[in-house]
């Protein structure tokens, strides 16, 4: 019985922290190309939320439906959103960057709160509701599901990293912007498109979110925190890094919640960071 | 000649304006503003000193500031001591808190020096929220009985705290020249914008980062209990958090990170706005003020990421060279 407990507990970790990776992965790799922190990152994952919640509340269109609309949507935002504000700080200092992105942040949830009200918003009804049961374990079909999703996603962004053209062109940005120059590669489109590809990841975790989270203009403020974690925790720029971190952060985090006190789960969370950073400073599976 | 007084003769004139500001202005509205911006740049010069100075930008100094308020209130309320001593004693506290995270944190660079500081100040808050003893989430009321200078409350008159917050900024103020002029200040400049050569000349990178953050932080509780002292309330979400970390830095860099009248030039214009379109947009409820507020910040960031020292710097340039740091010792209330 308690063994089973755990298990059930251990699981839904996971399910939760690849979702919690999904966000990571964008922000990871817009560090990893640009060498920017995008406070603004939760705003996206709001923004696919609110996609995914209009799109059904005006034309009763499932979330799970619209889902590569909502990141094709992102995506444009994102890249959009590096041509417009963030093409002008590449070179400038470190705290002019963190402020850029920080009053994004403000000024998204002030949109969204001036947009849409500060209420909280839910999807009534998708095709991934109830619950699936197996081996005596139950767990929520949307928190499944939502995970899969992430998954999917996570394999994709990866798979785009190592086997395309286009993916290496982004690599080879990240590692070196000049030599990258050198070979032909326009790194101004290299940069918007990593700002899409990382707008777009945030976008779908908000979509897959969507159907069982509430959808608020501040909803971004409790995944920030957590990107922030697995981003360091996993190697700044590194997607992989990002995915094992996130399993990880998620099974510490409910079992912190289960063996001592919700209230302190982050806490642990954060603790673990610290102690990673402090032993490996280029986190995981950063390179140093 | 005449350019090396205008800074000096600047800040003077600010300070004398900003002790005459709540003679001449009466409304309750302004008067607490004023305060505001007092206490906000007391903070942000305070941060200066690790942020500006030694480059280390930390996103974590409400723990300091939250340290402040709540030693003192737990020493009152507790024991009966004097906020005075409990300034202190935050500080002192503070201090200690701050060299016991200082040192492991000040092996990370850049942005993971700031994140770690981000995880720091989450956890404090965290653990106060759930630790009953420390009040939780709920927080502690001062009571309201004993008026007067040693019990450090004044029933409804503005006056003490305008003074006092205008007191412990010109303090702090003090202390960051002194800091700048001193050893200390060279070996942080030279760590901030050389650190290899600073550490082939024997300069011990850690040891002077680490009297930066006990400097800084100490400044910063004090700014602690005088805020658990205007307000006669804390808890968690006003005393800890990130937000209020991020504020301290950005009122800094939006004067002028690195300079010594930086801060409180960015705190008076930060409160202002802040203020102002809360004023003029908040009661809508519609988020009208942090749309502007967040675009104001975006666009201060992208075109003047110099800060207002750096705007004036530019457009009024000093014909000798001034001492670094001898800035604009900015307005105070106006």
């Amino acid at each position: 019985m308690t063994a089973q407990l755990l298990l059930q507990t251990l699981l839904s970790g996971v399910l939760i922290g690849l979702v919690y990776a999904l966000v990571a992965v964008g922000l990871t790799l817009i560090f990893g190309v640009m060498d920017i922190v995008n406070f603004a990152h939760g705003e996206f994952l709001m923004l696919g939320m609110y996609a995914s919640f209009w799109g059904f509340a005006l034309w009763k269109l499932d979330p799970i439906f619209t889902l590569p609309l909502t990141a094709l949507l992102l995506f444009a935002f994102g890249a959009a959103l590096y041509h417009a504000v963030i093409r002008r700080i590449i070179d400038a200092p470190m705290l002019s960057q963190i402020f850029t992105s920080f009053g994004l942040m403000i000024l998204f949830r002030g949109l969204a709160q001036y947009l849409w009200k500060p209420d909280f918003r839910s999807v009534d009804h998708t095709v991934v509701e109830g619950k699936v049961a197996f081996a005596g374990l139950q767990f929520g079909l949307p928190q499944v599901v939502a995970a899969l999703g992430a998954v999917a996603t996570t394999g994709a962004v990866w798979w785009f990293l190592r086997r395309t053209r286009l993916g290496a062109a982004l690599e080879a940005t990240a590692a070196d912007r000049e030599a990258a120059a050198l070979m032909g590669i326009d790194s101004q489109k290299m940069f918007a498109l990593a700002w899409g590809i990382g707008a777009a990841c945030a976008g779908v975790a908000g979509a897959l979110l969507s159907t069982y989270y509430p959808i608020f203009p501040e909803v971004g403020s409790s995944f920030i925190l957590i990107a922030f974690v697995l981003v360091a925790l996993g190697g700044f720029g590194s997607v992989a890094g990002a995915f094992w971190a996130g399993i990880l952060v998620g099974i510490v985090e409910v079992l912190g919640g289960f063996l001592w006190d919700p209230a302190y789960k982050m806490v642990l969370v954060l603790s673990l960071y610290l102690l990673v950073v402090w032993l490996r400073p280029q986190g995981l599976m950063g390179k140093a | 000649m005449r350019r090396r007084w205008a800074w000096p003769a600047a800040g003077a004139a600010a300070a004398a304006a900003a002790a005459l500001f709540p003679l001449l202005v009466a409304r309750p509205t302004w008067q607490n503003a004023a305060i505001l911006m007092l206490m906000t740049a007391q903070l942000g010069v305070a941060w200066n000193v690790l942020g500006g100075y030694a480059g280390q930008v930390s996103l974590g100094h409400a723990a300091f500031f939250g340290t402040g308020a709540y030693v003192s209130t737990l020493l009152s309320l507790k024991l009966g001591v004097s906020p005075w001593l409990g300034m202190l004693a935050g500080g002192g506290t503070a201090s200690l808190l701050a060299l016991l995270v200082g040192w492991p944190c000040f092996r990370l660079k850049g942005h993971y020096f700031a994140m770690a500081t981000i995880a720091v100040g989450e956890i404090v808050q965290a653990l106060v929220n759930g630790w009953d003893a420390l009040g939780g989430a709920v927080g502690f009321t001062l009571p309201l009985a004993e008026s007067g200078f040693w019990g450090f409350v004044w029933g409804r008159s503005k006056l003490p705290y305008h003074y006092i917050a205008l007191s412990l900024l010109l303090l702090t103020l003090l202390v960051n020249w002194a800091v700048a002029r001193s050893r200390i200040g060279y070996y942080l400049r030279a760590i901030k914008d050389e650190p290899d050569a600073a550490r082939s000349l024997g300069v011990s990178l850690t040891r002077y980062k680490l009297y930066a953050i006990a400097i800084s932080s100490f400044l910063v509780a004090t700014g602690g209990t005088l805020y658990a002292q205007k307000e006669l309330f804390i808890d968690p979400g006003s005393t800890l958090s990130t937000s209020l970390s991020i504020k301290m830095a950005l009122v800094a860099i939006l004067g002028g990170v690195g300079t010594l009248g930086g801060p409180v030039l960015g705190a008076v214009v930060l409160t202002f706005i802040e203020e102002a379109s809360r004023i003029v947009f908040g009661g809508t409820g519609r988020g009208t003020d942090l749309v502007v507020y967040g675009l104001l910040i975006v666009l201060i960031a992208v075109y003047q990421p110099a800060g207002i020292v750096g705007f004036l710097r530019a457009r009024w340039p000093a014909r000798e060279a001034e001492p670094r740091g001898a800035g604009a010792r900015g307005e105070g209330a106006t």
